[in-house]
């Protein structure tokens, strides 16, 4: 039996496709929560990236924060929060969404940093208020940078997303927990390349993002 | 008016970058602030859309202190032009251009309307209307930007070492649109620059400005150049003033010699009537009257006279709009010594003038100039291509 074997029989298996444990459903927990821990994550560190990269401010204190975050095991941080707060969907998501705030926010304070400053000096001068400055200069020029930062971090997500299923959760994890203690390697890999396709289509979504997001004039110098 | 009235910007570490300055700047006219760097003129230009605070001082802009309107609607009423143009290299150039337009709330087909309007006035290609910044010459960028300030039509123009990063051709180029453009428009122009030649060529009154925000002397270009107000404003003019100073007398006065012109098809008559006392050389042009080449008479023979045997010309110079400077130039390029005259639409020669002939009307005009105490009102008021 080689890779592809596994391969091949785990997505043929017509009852891999139905129920509370096929492949539709599993997929659909675990963008549930990639989509989740992100959203919250940029809810967090989007606002503080941007209007710390505005003023120029803080930079320091973004990059402690960013190498404790990073430094904080997340495998570690879930067995912790469920001996904390018991099993549950906040033990899940407090380390993908730690894990997923440091790129974010040193991606988005590092834009607005690196955003060219006369355009800004031009705008002020013009008479533009610090809103529009922000929104209608900083934001469109940094955006190809922004986008980068919020791809790492879905990509992290999509993949450590499998954690989910240590603590009795869904997910594609699902596969790969069960697979390991069933010793059924076909499940094992079946989702392990379920989890590599779906950070492909996570690529390919920011892609599409960036084409329709990002300005033609902004986008050949990302 | 703008009124400049003791201004003062001294910045928290100490640093003092405009010292107790005063300027009266005139409404509808270019006045340059010039001076090397760290003199506070850029500092100076600022503080009158209130980028710099000033510590002390205030500034009047036709009579109000500008402290009294709110920072942004102050700003919008005056058009700002940075050096390497600020453009936003997100939006179209059409859309850089109704920025302010949209800011004020005009609709945004008349906003647009009017950005084609102004591409128009600055020379740009209306094709452009579509591209991106980076898609335009570093020119070109300079043009918008000027068309952007210009966009919601603010009866000042503040502009900040415009043109200082385009190369000398692109700059000259800028430099006559930006004249030409306020022949039509008589905007108030507030022009940084650290560029002498740039603010002699622009400025209808110039701000020299020394090192620690001093003002050294504040006057037209020409008064400047003829009666620098010290040592520093002399040194910063340069050496070759006296030179410079010729591009504020007009050429028209030269007198001019007919005598010495001959077609290519000349009769040997007509060669042979030329006086050499008058001239040692015969100017010879093409049926149409333009200039060839300048040859000694006894090397011409009529009907066989070879246009790339002939000495060269050198660039001629057109009376009506140059100035003393270009026709002394003209000569002294030429090899022979002497300078060709022509008109402004054909480029046909109207005569030629000897460097002596020049000498005797720069000293005429230095001559008058000392007559009214060298305050010669006319160069003064008058600007001449130079």
């Amino acid at each position: 039996m080689n890779l592809f074997h596994f391969i091949s029989d785990f997505f043929s298996n017509g009852a891999h496709w139905q129920g509370y444990d096929g492949i539709p459903t599993r997929v659909g927990e675990h963008i549930q929560y990639t989509v989740q821990a992100l959203g919250i994550a940029a809810l967090i560190a989007l606002p503080v990236g941007l209007v710390t990269g505005h003023y120029g401010r803080g930079g320091n204190a973004l990059a402690f924060i960013a190498v404790a975050g990073r430094a904080l095991p997340t495998f570690g941080l879930l067995v912790l929060m469920t001996l904390l707060v018991g099993f549950g969907m906040v033990n899940v998501m407090t380390p993908l969404v730690i894990l997923a705030v440091p790129p974010i926010l040193v991606t988005t304070y590092e834009a607005m940093q690196s955003v060219d400053p006369s355009p800004v000096d031009a705008a002020r001068g013009m008479g533009m208020g610090e809103f529009g400055v922000l929104f209608q200069v900083e934001v469109p020029a940094a955006l190809p940078l922004i986008l980068s930062g919020l791809r790492s971090a879905a990509i992290q997500i999509v993949s450590t997303a499998t954690i989910a299923a240590y603590v009795a959760l869904g997910g594609l994890g699902r596969y790969i927990v069960d697979g390991l203690y069933q010793r059924n390697y076909e499940k094992v890999v079946g989702g392990a390349t379920l989890v590599a396709g779906l950070a492909l289509v996570t690529l390919a979504i920011f892609w599409a993002a960036g084409r329709f997001a990002v300005s033609p004039g902004v986008r050949r110098r990302a | 008016m703008i009124r400049i009235d003791s201004v003062t910007k001294r910045y928290p570490d100490g640093t003092v970058a405009v010292d107790r300055l005063s300027l009266e700047i005139p409404d509808r006219s270019i006045t340059v602030l010039v001076g090397p760097s760290g003199c506070g003129k850029t500092t100076t230009l600022r503080m009158i859309n209130r980028m710099v605070e000033p510590s002390e001082g205030t500034i009047l802009l036709d009579g109000v202190d500008i402290q009294q309107q709110p920072v942004n609607t102050l700003r919008r009423s005056m058009g700002y032009v940075i050096q390497n143009a600020g453009l936003f290299q997100h939006r179209t150039i059409l859309d850089n251009i109704a920025t302010v337009p949209r800011m004020l709330g005009w609709g945004k087909e008349k906003s647009r309307a009017r950005a084609r309007e102004l591409m128009e006035r600055v020379g740009l290609d209306g094709a452009l209307a579509k591209r991106y910044p980076y898609q335009l010459s570093g020119g070109q960028q300079q043009r918008v930007g000027v068309a952007r300030a210009l966009a919601a039509d603010p009866p000042v123009l503040l502009m900040d070492e415009p043109f200082s990063a385009v190369d000398p051709v692109v700059r000259k180029g800028l430099q006559d649109e930006l004249l030409r453009i306020q022949e039509e428009l008589g905007k108030t122009i507030v022009f940084v620059t650290h560029d002498i030649d740039e603010a002699v060529k622009l400025g209808t009154m110039v701000a020299v400005m020394r090192t620690g925000g001093h003002l050294a002397q504040f006057a037209p270009p020409a008064e400047l150049l003829s009666h620098p107000a010290d040592a520093f404003v002399e040194d910063f003019l340069g050496a070759d003033r006296g030179i410079r100073r010729l591009s504020f007398f007009p050429a028209a006065g030269l007198e001019l010699l007919t005598a010495p012109v001959v077609p290519i098809d000349a009769t040997a008559e007509q060669i042979a009537a030329h006086d050499t006392t008058d001239a040692p050389y015969l100017l010879v042009t093409d049926p149409d009257g333009k200039p060839l080449g300048w040859s000694e008479p006894q090397d011409l023979t009529a009907g066989d006279i070879k246009a790339e045997e002939l000495l060269p010309c050198g660039r001629p110079f057109v009376p009506g709009t140059d100035s003393l400077r270009a026709a002394l130039d003209c000569a002294v390029l030429s090899p022979t010594g002497w300078a060709v005259a022509v008109d402004a639409d054909g480029g046909r020669v109207t005569g030629v003038v000897s460097q002596q002939t020049i000498a005797e009307a720069i000293r005429g005009a230095h001559a008058e100039g000392r007559e009214d105490d060298g305050r010669p009102e006319g160069p003064a008021d008058m600007k001449v291509a130079g």
